[in-house]
């Protein structure tokens, strides 16, 4: 392989990683819980474009089985499993009253991604120098906006959404250092992940069927000084 | 080839119960597949402990993905006991609570598949296969806890689920810097033995920042304080026999990952991995014990304890002397059997009088004696009273503290573990032995006058006798084996 295409190679890669952030920066600004999802099936897309990507470039077979369990799970079966699982309502919500407003939340946002440049670099730096990009960097920065969007957000699809952007970005760092993990874990994971949105979609329908709403960061009743709650309480 | 065995009993188990053949068939077969585990798992742990060599145990194509060593094996032998009494205990405790057949087979499922997650995480050898399985007790817990689908239940599940699987996140990306670690320091197998003959070879800053990921994201879900606040909801609304797994054995098998990595950190020149026990650990009891004084729900009660117990067994792995670790796992065998039996106390009490709350249940000794006293000794077992398990452990814990020289870290603990005694048990005291509240307030006082011993099922009474024997018998007495097998564990904390 010439330097050229190897330059190249490495020039997509990073403009994948670089959208894959956007992706997540779309996440925490949207409100729309459909598009939410659509950002990160387009997400898991990117995902799979920069492992297929680092695969072509280090000659790495298990990447390429990386790229593919992406391109079928996420995709197609999240959003299969997601319609057969939970009640069609959580695709129409809209969240209004956010905790934070978007600006604010999205100025928080862009401090976790620079915090999480200044912590990746150095440590794909101690992996070795053939680690350098932006995987590193980009896949913290990804992990800890997951990690935002679960605390700002309370409609169950943009919270479940928020879970999955976390493992996107520990597996965007993750095929960049640690390139052959095995490929029984990469397909473990990947049925992992499948088992999560399955649990958690009959987890939304039971709730939806019980309290009649699907913004489930708003049931709040088990408190420590609350007696025990009454079924009529509650901010719902 | 029993590792393998014991593995496929609990999934064969998941998958007999779905078929249906009655309301005896579902719970009979759990019954009979976790206590035949059970027996199993103490032949592995007997032969662990005379010294087998792991191709007696296992067949050495499995080396690379399985392996049991003294330490996996106390945690398999804890898990099957618990699993074996809260199964017992379930029989009586859902035909009391009258679920239909459905539901049963649901409940009998999800069981044993939870079981068999836990038996995976100490027999796994590779780190990253083992966050798959901690992954699956989150997932295969979570329809337990919503069993009762009441809004508070629901609720419960839906944050422990969202706040463990946020945890296991980080913990991922912590597990994937650790095999950075790896090949960096020029590679190796990724097993947890691997990992301790290659770490001194590891770059150190890789080490650390993978330690503290997979302590913050696996101490989510052990519930570490400041990440513990799903626990008590979860480990409250629970069923009962899931509250003694979850508390008694779930916990316990998470911790037990995060123990792992404490000789590989023992590799790297001030690594503080030691610190970070004792202040994750200190944080923990001190917390919990007065969060403790003020709960209104006696299951929440002992959902705090929990968290008190994972803090003290951290403080004590913290202390790191080889007296230190060996109190950490006499202490780890001790909460896990005494604090199930806790659980089982706490819900025959909520059978019989049908609320959570501690201020409705008064004078519980007058008209309910078996349950009155199952409560109290519960709560004088986990309390840390003489001259039962939990003292027996608490108080090696504190003399290895002293015995190293720390004073501060032990007096700190020793202090948290007296508040956390008087507030356990002035609840419980209040509830066991408090007068009668006459006129009754609201429509949760209105128990019976006297409830008919009959009403309390007797697979419940069956698994609280058997829950206490090991409660009563390891304060005075730890025998031989057990003792060789704790010593083996301690031994598997330090290079």
């Amino acid at each position: 392989m010439s330097v050229a295409t190897k330059e190249l190679l490495e020039n997509l890669n990073a403009l994948a990683a670089g959208l894959f952030l956007l992706t997540a920066f779309g996440i925490v600004a949207m409100r729309q819980a459909r598009g939410c999802l659509n950002l990160f099936i387009a997400q898991s897309l990117l995902l799979a474009a920069s492992a297929a990507l680092l695969g072509l470039r280090y000659h790495s077979g298990h990447l390429y089985g990386v790229a593919l369990v992406n391109l079928i799970s996420k995709p197609i079966i999240v959003p299969w499993l997601l319609r057969r699982t939970s009640p069609a309502e959580i695709y129409t919500r809209r969240e209004i009253d956010q905790v934070l407003n978007i600006p604010a939340a999205l100025l928080i946002a862009l401090a976790l991604a620079i915090g999480a440049y200044f912590v990746g670099t150095p440590l794909a730096n101690a992996v070795g120098p053939e680690f350098r990009g932006p995987n590193v960097p980009i896949g913290i920065a990804v992990l800890l906006l997951g990690a935002f969007t679960l605390t700002v957000r309370r409609e169950a699809l943009s919270l479940l959404i928020g879970l999955l952007v976390m493992e996107n970005g520990a597996f965007l760092a993750g095929i960049s250092i640690a390139r052959d993990l095995g490929m029984l874990v990469e397909l473990a994971i990947a049925t992992d992940g499948l088992i999560i949105v399955f649990i958690m979609g009959v987890l939304v329908r039971a709730v939806q069927k019980q309290a009649g709403t699907t913004a489930v960061g708003e049931l709040a009743s088990l408190k420590e000084t609350a007696t025990m709650p009454a079924a009529d309480e509650g901010p719902l | 080839m029993s590792v393998i065995v014991i593995l496929l009993l609990p999934l064969a188990a998941a998958l007999l119960v779905c078929i249906p053949f009655g309301r005896r068939w579902v719970p009979g077969v759990t019954v009979v597949f976790c206590v035949a585990d059970l027996i199993l798992v103490g032949r592995l742990a007997r032969q662990v402990v005379s010294g087998a060599v792991p191709a007696q145990l296992l067949e050495p194509a499995w080396s690379r993905w399985l392996a049991v060593d003294g330490l996996s094996a106390l945690i398999l032998l804890l898990i099957a006991f618990v699993a074996s009494t809260a199964a017992i205990y379930s029989v009586g405790y859902l035909a009391h609570s009258k679920v239909d057949g459905k539901k049963l087979r649901l409940y009998y499922a999800n069981y044993n598949l939870f079981i068999f997650s836990m038996l995976a995480i100490p027999v796994l050898a590779e780190p990253a296969l083992v966050w798959i399985v901690v992954e699956l007790t989150t997932l295969c817990s979570a329809l337990l806890v919503s069993f009762d689908n009441t809004r508070e239940a629901l609720e419960a599940a839906w944050k422990y689920v969202v706040l463990s699987l946020m945890g296991a996140g980080i913990a991922l990306f912590g597990f994937m810097v650790l095999f950075a670690a790896l090949h960096a320091g020029g590679g190796g197998t990724y097993t947890w033995t691997g990992l301790v003959t290659a770490a001194p070879t590891m770059p150190p800053v890789l080490l650390q920042l993978a330690f503290l990921l997979i302590l913050i994201g696996l101490g989510t879900k052990v519930g570490l304080v400041p990440m513990h606040t799903w626990l008590p909801d979860a480990h409250s609304q629970a069923p009962s026999p899931v509250c003694a797994l979850l508390s008694g054995i779930e916990t316990t098998s998470i911790l037990y990952v995060i123990m792992r990595l404490f000789p590989v950190m023992q590799a790297v020149p001030r690594a503080h991995a030691a610190t970070w026990a004792l202040v994750f650990g200190l944080i923990s009891v001190g917390t919990a014990a007065f969060l403790l004084l003020q709960v209104k729900d006696y299951k929440r009660l002992f959902a705090f304890s929990t968290v008190e117990h994972m803090g003290i067994i951290l403080t004590a792995i913290g202390l790191g002397s080889s007296a230190a670790n060996y109190g950490a796992m006499q202490q780890i065998v001790s909460h896990s059997v005494t604090k199930s039996f806790c659980f089982f106390a706490a819900g025959a009490t909520l059978l019989m009088v049908g609320t959570r709350e501690i201020a409705a249940v008064r004078g519980l000794i007058r008209r309910a004696p078996f349950i009155g006293a199952a409560l109290v000794f519960g709560a004088l077992a986990i309390a840390g009273a003489p001259p039962l398990a939990v003292f027996l452990s608490e108080f090696s814990i504190l003399k290895a503290g002293l015995a190293q020289g720390q004073y501060l870290v032990t007096g700190l603990l020793a202090i948290f573990i007296v508040i956390a005694f008087f507030g356990i048990l002035a609840h419980v005291n209040r509830m066991v032995f408090g007068a009668p509240m006459s006129p009754s307030p609201g429509p949760a006082h209105s128990w019976p006058e006297a409830i008919p011993r009959s009403r309390m099922p007797f697979s419940c009474e069956l698994a609280l006798v058997l829950a206490a024997i090991p409660v009563l018998v390891l304060g005075v007495y730890v025998p031989k084996a057990l003792q060789d097998l704790l010593a083996m564990a301690a031994a598997t904390l330090t290079r």
